[in-house]
Order: structure tokens, then C-alpha cells, then sequence
């Protein structure tokens, strides 16, 4: 059974008085333990598509279509019942910790916060969430508890961040860019502490990167987010063996390599679209080097070919060219 | 010019800030430096060395990366080279005329900036929001060179042509254009006092991967076509592959290994580089912990 | 299916951005009262229906009627008349007041945020003394000095006002200065002066006229204050502050009328440029994130 279902879920926020779309279309199961990561670049949607998993929207937002975690709908949950979803099912993890930490109060105060007002004893309380604080690899942690955010790194600090995420001893976790303000070699050792204590506690999680490679490190599978659109599902082992839409080749390819220097790099035309800039074809078919007529006029849907989903017209027609080489190989003639 | 004079050459190039008494611990992260002693201590210390004894050499022509993570004094070494920071110490020689610190009149300065330019990471700040594209490089091209105006459009029409950007886009503001474009309007600009050595200082960092390979291309397409040199300051081993031909791999303030990129990015001689390389994500890679990288002590706040 | 989401709580501030150029009834509400009293300051002589300084104690103190829409004063002049007249002096002085105020604190600024060191210190701290003398103090010091009339207490006040406007500008121009794109153009090679005057200037104006606005009410009031104590300009001159003050003989008679709409054009003025500027500041935080 899946744990978080996203049914054609479409969001629009209030721009100037108008609704502006800023994701068309996500369908989108996560299973029980099973890592998704959502990748794309910006406008792409991806963040909105976390916080929609929460509710957690600004004010005058609308949706369409359905969020269900474990089968019940999200949307239709009433205050109480949508309290205890954030505060025991689902736990989220920032992409900066300072701003989401109150730098007034202890790491400790912070951490034993949602477990207090779900009805601990605070002195248990601060028992878990120090070991805790042990297990997501901070050294130290009676000492660090009573410290400030200010006295911690901002490594260390996503990782009380993923610390307070565990203690709820959630089913799942939304993570939205939790490695980006961070050093290389800072995120791989929070990446560590992160895709180990997921594994080990079978908890779901929802990933959100712009970082291909990252996300395919750590998922099981990779959604691709393009201008509001879920444009491909992939497994993550897929990745390099067969992606089936242009869009992800592209970015594949783009990306330079830390082991190769390209003669040039393959870059994708124009710039990221954001939703709302849209028309009625494919999002992506104006900077699409494959796209034709149809993909113009036409919007695909997305639909099963192979192990993933895709959403693409000529997924099929283009199976083979789309490898990295070839796309790159492409560009030099 | 002389063709065997280096562009740019640092030597022992060295950058200690004063702190000032105790609770300074926010001052030092926000300038990226590596803290000597202990912060926590309730009296911090009166110096910092934010960059120690620092040398490196771009040929002319040539591209050199300063790589580090954030505290390893790479920003620092960039703003002292184009006088943005006094060094402490140490020497920045620019087509063999060596910098000196005391005079910095505007006439000196303006004969320094037909030398280096730069170019930042954030595209949003870094152009003046109430400026046209146009305007922007018409001030630069005016300030440096006595043509008739004519020869300042017709300048600015193949400036923007070099980067990529249409007639259309130049008489808008910033606020109109995407971070791509900005960040090329940002490289127009430095181009256009025409200098030996343009310095990028995580200029492609906050793009999109997309947007970045453009931008990377760009950047070597401009080095074929003028002969400018490079320095790259970055985090990214994978950027840095493709744009460098040597490397300065920097911590806290030193460097820890230098040589041709290639050599050292298929062969790291440090376990410091070693762990950097190993940390970029990549087909095939799992994330592993460095356990040896030493307590984080320092609340790292820089950017890059 | 449908749902609007109003969720609430610390994480729900994404940003969420409204009247950013639609029309604002308030800016234009208070925008054309002022730009009315401005002009009617300006055209007085062919607006007002009677001469402010020419009464008969025969017509004194009379309540509103068709030949003196607003009554009269004591000494029987059209108060109508006084209040328009009036509007010249007390308008000229709080703008004297502001355009001195701002110039100078503008200025200083600047140089403070692009100097910093020794002199910002120095500007700063002696900002900081003169912060402690409250503005009507120094006007009455000022008058006690020079003697009575608009000069004295509009110098006093445009000193008084300055350190108010250096602080406030220099924390932007500060801000402003520590931006890559002036680091863009002192690389660049462009001169101490250009950058400050072409490129920060520029940059600091919107907040400048932000509150150039609000301290306009305030210099009206503090300008209208010392008037009414007798200290600004002198009777028979038409202006609201003496109006209010030679009324005040006549409110216990029960003739309250030129204090009261003395009082009332100084309120709604004082109004009308506070919101203004409020709202003005309003829009320049929205537009600015």
C-alpha cells in the first residue's frame, strides 16, 4: 500500500490579485519505505509539490485533484485531524535549518518541541532526542542539547534538523533541498546520517533536489518536475540506461562530470520556463530539440512505458537517442 | 604585453582580520575565515588568518581555479587580488606591475580595472537595479575608453552579441531578465574594460544546471576569442574540470595542493582533495562519511 | 475537487505578494489632497473669496454663512480666507524644513556608508547627540537667539530633523554600498562620486521620499507648535498655528470656529501625509523583496 498518493495534483497562487498556476499536473505514489526524488530545475514546482504534501500553502492558494496519505485525503482533513498528520505522520526537513530553528532557544528546546505537544514528559522527551542526536552522527550530544543554533555548523544543524524530523517517528519524510546550502563534503556526511536512518527505519520519503545525481544516490526512484509538470518517473537504477524524456537527458548531460572534461557541454536552449509561462503543447517543447508540431499543440500525459512513466510523444520514436553521449555527440555536428 | 609575463601572479599573499573581543563569532563566519584557538572560549582571539601565505601564477591566456569549501579563504584571495581587501601581507603582481595598497587614487584605479575584473555569484545583486543593460555598459565603455559614440554602441552591440543577449533585452532593467542573463550582462560588463584577467567568483553557483552549461560554454567560447585569462573561484570539482587547466586546491586559508587540473583531479595527492572529489555526486555514488574531517566548530555562513 | 487552503503557523509565510501595481485608492486619495492644498497655497489670491487681513469688528465672530463660508474671526476677517492664505506659510515651512534636512542628511549618509571608519564615528555620535534635543526645544533656543519669525525656528527644526534622516538613509546607503553590484563598479574603476552619486543615490531615493513624506507631517506640526506659542511667525500673518492660538480668546465666548478649523486643516494635513507615506513605505518593502 502507498503511503503518500498525489492524484493530478494542480496548485495555483494568488499573483497580483490573479490565481497563477504554479503546478499543472503531479500524479505521484510513493510506497511504504520507498525513497522518491523529485528533481528539477527552478519554477519547476518541486518545492510547491512538498508543501502541498503538508498543506502547508500561502494563504489564497487553491488545489486541484487529491493528496492522500495513506489512502485518507489531505485536503479534506479538519484542523485536529490535519495537526496530527504534521505532527506525527509526516516530518520535513528545510533546506536551511538557521531560519527554521528559533536561534533564542536551546537545540534541546527545539527538539523535544513537537514531542511535548503531542503529550511527552519533557524528561523523556529530551532522553530520545539525545540519542537521537547520537544516531544522526553528532558527536557529544548531552552537551549539544543545551547549545544554540549559533554555536552549531550549519552541517551539524541539519542534522538536529533530521534529528527533530526522526523523533516524531514519522512514515514519512519530506525533505526539501536539505543538502544544498552545504559544503560537498558537509552533505555527504549529512546524506549519510539521512539515507541510513531512513533505510533503517523503513520511513518513506519524499526528496526534493535539483541535483540528478544526489537524488539517485539516495531514491528509489526519480520524478522529474519540469514548468508544474511531472514529465518522468524513472527508477533510479534507469537513470543512466534509459531515460525516455528529453527534458532528463538533457539535464544528465548538461551536468559537467568531475571525471571528464567535455570538449563543450551539452547545454539545453532557452531558459527554465516557470508553470504559468506555459502554453498548450508540452511544457518543455520550446526548448525541446526533438519536439514537432504535436508536441506544440498537444499536451502529453504522462503514461507507462517500461518500468517508468513518462510523458512524452515521441518516447518511443526517440528510445536510444536520448543516452548522454548521444544527445552530446548531437550537439557537435 | 609582453607574451612570457604572467597575467596574474600572487605571492605569499596573506589576510589576518582583527577581532574585536568576545560574541565575535558571527563576524568571523560572515567573512569566511578560519578561526585560530577556540571560539567557544569566552575571550576570542585578537587575529584571524582568513588566508596564509597564498601563491599561484595564471599564465596569460591560461585558467586557473582556486577551489575550496566555504572558510577556505578562496573569496578573500579573489577580493584582495582586485582591491576590494588590503592584504596583510604578501604580493599581487598584474602583468608585471606590482600592486601597491597606498595609493588608490581613481586614476589608479581606473588603470587597474583595464587589468582585472570580476565577475560574482549572485546575478540578482550584482547589477545596479535602477540601471538599464545598456546604460551599465555604456558608463563602463565611456569611463575606459575616449571613443565617439558611435564607437561605444557599436562596442555594446558586440559586447551583448558576445554573451548572448539580444538588442531588445538591453534597454530593459535587471529586474526583466532571468538569472542567466544577468550573470551574462555581469560578464558583458567586466569584458568591457577589456582585461587580462577576468576573475569569476562562483559565478555560475547559483544557476541552473541548464543554464550553467550555457554559461560555462559561453565562458570558454570568450576565452578563444580575446585571450583573456581566468581565475575561477569555486566549490565545484566538476565545474572547475571543464573550465580549468590548473588547480589551487585551498582550507582554511591554505593551500593544500596545486597543479594541472587533469593531474589533479585523476590523481589528488592530498586525502583533503581526495575527499573533495569523492563527495561530488555522480553516476554510481553513494554518499560516505568523512570521519576524519575534525570537529565543525565554526558555524559556516559564507555562500559560496 | 476544489479545497482553498488558509493554513496559518510559522511556515505558511511563503511569499505571498499583493497590490503590487494596481492602483492604490489611499496613494491617490492623499496624493490629490495635498497636490489640491499645494495649489491652493500657490493660486490664494485668486481662490480666496475675501482679503485675510481686512475685517469690520461689526462682522466679528459670526458663524458660518453664504458671504463667510467658515465665519469669522474675532476681528471679523473670513476665516476661509486666513485658512487659505494660511496654507502658504504653514505648508512653506515644514517643505524648507524637509528639503534642508534631507539634503544634508541625505548627503552625510552617503559619505558615511561609503567612508565608514573615523568619520562615520564621528557623524554618527554627534547625530547621536543632537537625536537627544527634541526638535521644539531647539526652535524655542533658536528664537530665544535670533528673535521671532519663520527663519529661526525652520533652521532649528531642519537641524533638529537631520540626524532622524541620516540615520535611516545610512542604514540603506550601507546596505546598498555592501551590494556586489558598487563592488562591480569600484572594480569597474568609476570614481568614489560616481558610484555614490550615480549608482547609491539612485538606490536610496525611493526610502528618501518614503520619508521625506512622513517627516513632512512632523516638521508641520512642530512648526505649527511654535507658532502657536507665539515664537514663528507673527500676528496679523495668516497661519494656521496663530490661528489656532488668537481663536483660542474666542472658544469660552462660544465663537470656536477659527481655532477648530485651524486645528482641523493642521490634523487632516498631518493625516494625509502620514498615510501617504505609510503607504508609500509599504509598497517599497513589498516591491523590493
Amino acid at each position: 500500500m502507498s503511503v503518500l498518493d498525489l492524484e493530478h495534483l494542480a496548485v495555483d497562487l494568488p499573483v497580483e490579485g490573479r490565481l497563477r498556476r504554479v503546478i499543472h499536473d503531479v500524479t505521484l505514489s510513493i510506497a511504504q519505505g520507498e525513497a522518491v526524488g523529485v528533481v528539477g530545475e527552478s519554477g519547476a514546482g518541486k518545492s510547491m509539490t512538498s508543501r502541498a504534501v503538508l498543506r502547508l500553502l500561502p494563504h489564497g492558494a487553491t488545489v486541484e485533484g487529491e493528496v492522500r496519505f495513506e489512502g485518507r485525503s489531505v485536503m479534506a482533513m479538519d484542523r485536529t485531524a490535519l495537526r496530527d498528520y504534521r505532527l506525527s505522520d509526516v516530518a520535513m526537513i528545510f533546506q536551511d535549518p538557521r531560519a527554521h530553528i528559533n536561534p533564542v532557544r536551546t537545540v534541546g528546546d527545539f527538539l523535544v518541541e513537537a514531542l511535548v505537544e503531542r503529550g511527552d514528559a519533557k524528561a523523556d522527551a529530551l532522553r530520545v532526542v539525545t540519542a537521537l542526536l547520537g544516531v544522526v552522527g553528532i558527536s557529544d550530544p548531552q552537551r549539544r542539547v543545551k547549545q544554540y543554533p549559533h554555536e552549531l555548523s550549519g552541517g551539524m544543524l541539519q542534522r538536529v534538523m533530521i534529528a527533530s524530523a526522526l523523533a516524531i517517528e514519522p512514515k514519512l519524510l519530506l525533505a526539501d533541498e536539505p543538502t544544498t546550502a552545504l559544503d560537498v563534503t558537509t552533505q555527504s556526511d549529512v546524506m549519510v546520517s539521512l539515507d541510513t536512518q531512513r533505510r533503517e527505519r523503513g520511513l518513506a520519503m519524499l526528496f526534493v533536489t535539483h541535483d540528478l545525481e544526489l537524488a539517485a544516490a539516495v531514491c528509489d526512484r526519480i520524478a522529474v518536475m519540469y514548468a508544474g509538470f511531472l514529465v518522468e518517473d524513472i527508477p533510479a537504477s534507469q537513470l543512466h540506461r534509459g531515460v525516455q524524456h528529453p527534458y532528463t537527458a538533457g539535464l544528465l548531460a548538461s551536468r559537467p562530470s568531475p571525471t571528464v572534461r567535455e570538449r563543450r557541454l551539452f547545454a539545453i536552449a532557452g531558459r527554465p520556463l516557470s508553470a504559468y509561462e506555459v502554453g498548450d503543447g508540452c511544457g518543455f517543447a520550446s526548448r525541446c530539440a526533438f519536439a514537432n508540431d504535436r508536441c506544440r499543440s498537444e499536451r502529453p500525459a504522462l503514461r507507462v512505458v517500461g518500468a517508468s512513466r513518462v510523458a512524452c510523444h515521441r518516447s518511443e520514436e526517440l528510445s536510444g537517442q536520448l543516452s548522454s553521449h548521444n544527445i552530446r555527440e548531437a550537439t557537435h555536428d | 604585453m609582453t607574451e612570457n609575463v604572467p597575467a596574474l601572479e600572487v605571492i605569499g599573499l596573506r589576510k589576518e582580520y582583527r577581532v574585536r573581543g568576545a560574541g565575535s563569532t558571527t563576524a568571523v563566519a560572515s567573512s569566511g575565515s578560519a578561526l585560530l584557538g577556540h571560539p567557544s572560549k569566552r575571550r576570542a582571539p585578537t587575529s584571524l588568518v582568513a588566508v596564509d601565505d597564498v601563491s599561484f601564477t595564471v599564465a596569460q591566456g591560461r585558467s586557473l581555479a582556486v577551489v575550496g569549501e566555504s572558510g577556505s579563504g578562496k573569496t578573500t584571495v579573489a577580493r584582495m587580488i582586485v582591491g576590494l581587501e588590503r592584504p596583510t601581507g604578501g604580493q599581487v603582481v598584474v602583468g608585471g606591475r606590482q600592486r601597491s595598497w597606498n595609493q588608490m587614487g581613481s586614476r589608479e584605479r581606473r588603470r587597474r580595472a583595464r587589468e582585472v575584473q570580476i565577475v560574482f555569484q549572485d546575478p540578482y545583486s550584482s547589477l545596479d537595479p535602477r540601471m538599464t543593460i545598456r546604460a551599465c555598459l555604456d558608463e563602463v565603455l565611456r569611463l575606459h575608453f575616449d571613443w565617439p559614440s558611435e564607437r561605444i554602441d557599436a562596442r555594446i552591440e558586440e559586447l551583448l552579441d558576445q554573451v548572448g543577449l539580444d538588442r531588445r533585452q538591453a534597454d530593459g532593467l535587471p529586474r526583466s531578465l532571468s538569472g542567466g542573463q544577468r550573470q551574462r550582462v555581469a560578464i558583458a560588463r567586466a569584458l568591457a574594460s577589456e582585461p587580462r584577467v577576468l576573475i569569476c567568483d562562483e559565478a555560475v553557483a547559483s544557476l541552473d544546471v541548464s543554464i550553467q552549461a550555457q554559461v560555462l560554454n559561453l565562458l570558454s567560447d570568450i576565452r578563444e576569442a580575446t585571450g583573456v585569462s581566468y581565475l575561477f573561484i569555486s566549490h565545484d570539482l566538476a565545474v572547475v574540470r571543464q573550465v580549468s587547466d590548473d588547480i589551487v586546491v585551498m582550507r582554511r586559508g591554505q593551500m593544500v595542493e596545486s597543479g594541472p587540473t587533469e593531474q589533479i583531479l585523476t590523481q589528488p595527492g592530498d586525502p583533503y582533495t581526495q575527499r573533495l572529489l569523492a563527495a561530488i555526486p555522480r553516476p554510481g555514488w553513494h554518499p560516505t562519511s568523512s570521519h576524519d574531517s575534525g570537529p565543525e566548530q565554526t558555524p559556516s555562513t559564507e555562500s559560496s | 475537487m476544489t479545497s482553498s487552503l488558509a493554513s496559518r503557523g510559522p511556515l505558511s509565510r511563503v511569499r505571498s505578494r499583493r497590490s503590487g501595481s494596481r492602483v492604490d485608492t489611499v496613494v491617490v486619495v492623499t496624493g490629490a489632497f495635498i497636490a489640491l492644498l499645494v495649489i491652493t497655497a500657490v493660486f490664494a489670491p485668486w481662490i480666496a473669496p475675501s482679503d485675510p487681513n481686512f475685517g469690520s469688528i461689526l462682522s466679528s465672530n459670526q458663524g458660518p454663512s453664504a458671504a463667510h463660508l467658515l465665519g469669522t474671526d474675532s476681528f471679523g476677517r473670513d476665516i476661509l480666507s486666513r485658512l487659505i492664505y494660511g496654507a502658504r506659510l504653514s505648508l512653506l515651512g515644514p517643505a524648507l524644513i524637509i528639503v534642508i534636512s534631507t539634503s544634508i542628511g541625505t548627503v552625510l549618509a552617503i559619505a558615511c556608508a561609503w567612508f565608514g571608519g573615523w568619520f562615520d564615528q564621528v557623524v554618527s555620535r554627534v547625530a547621536d547627540i543632537l537625536f537627544a534635543f527634541p526638535g521644539l526645544i531647539l526652535a524655542m533656543l533658536a528664537v530665544a537667539m535670533f528673535g521671532p519669525g519663520l527663519v529661526a525656528p525652520v533652521i532649528a527644526l531642519s537641524i533638529a530633523y537631520t540626524p532622524y534622516l541620516l540615520r535611516v538613509i545610512r542604514s540603506e546607503a550601507l546596505r546598498q554600498r555592501n551590494l556586489p553590484y558598487v563592488a562591480a563598479c569600484y572594480v569597474g574603476g568609476l570614481s568614489a562620486r560616481t558610484i555614490c552619486t550615480r549608482h547609491i543615490l539612485p538606490n536610496v531615493t525611493p526610502l528618501l521620499i518614503v520619508q521625506a513624506t512622513l517627516s513632512f507631517g512632523y516638521a508641520l506640526v512642530d512648526l505649527a507648535a511654535v507658532s502657536y506659542l507665539g515664537l514663528g511667525v507673527q500676528p496679523p500673518t495668516a497661519e494656521w498655528g496663530i490661528m489656532v492660538s488668537t481663536g483660542q480668546s474666542s472658544i469660552l465666548a462660544g465663537h470656536p470656529q477659527e481655532s477648530l478649523f485651524a486645528g482641523v486643516m493642521i490634523i487632516v494635513t498631518v493625516v494625509a501625509f502620514n498615510l501617504l507615506g505609510d503607504r508609500l513605505a509599504a509598497r517599497q518593502s513589498t516591491g523590493q523583496s
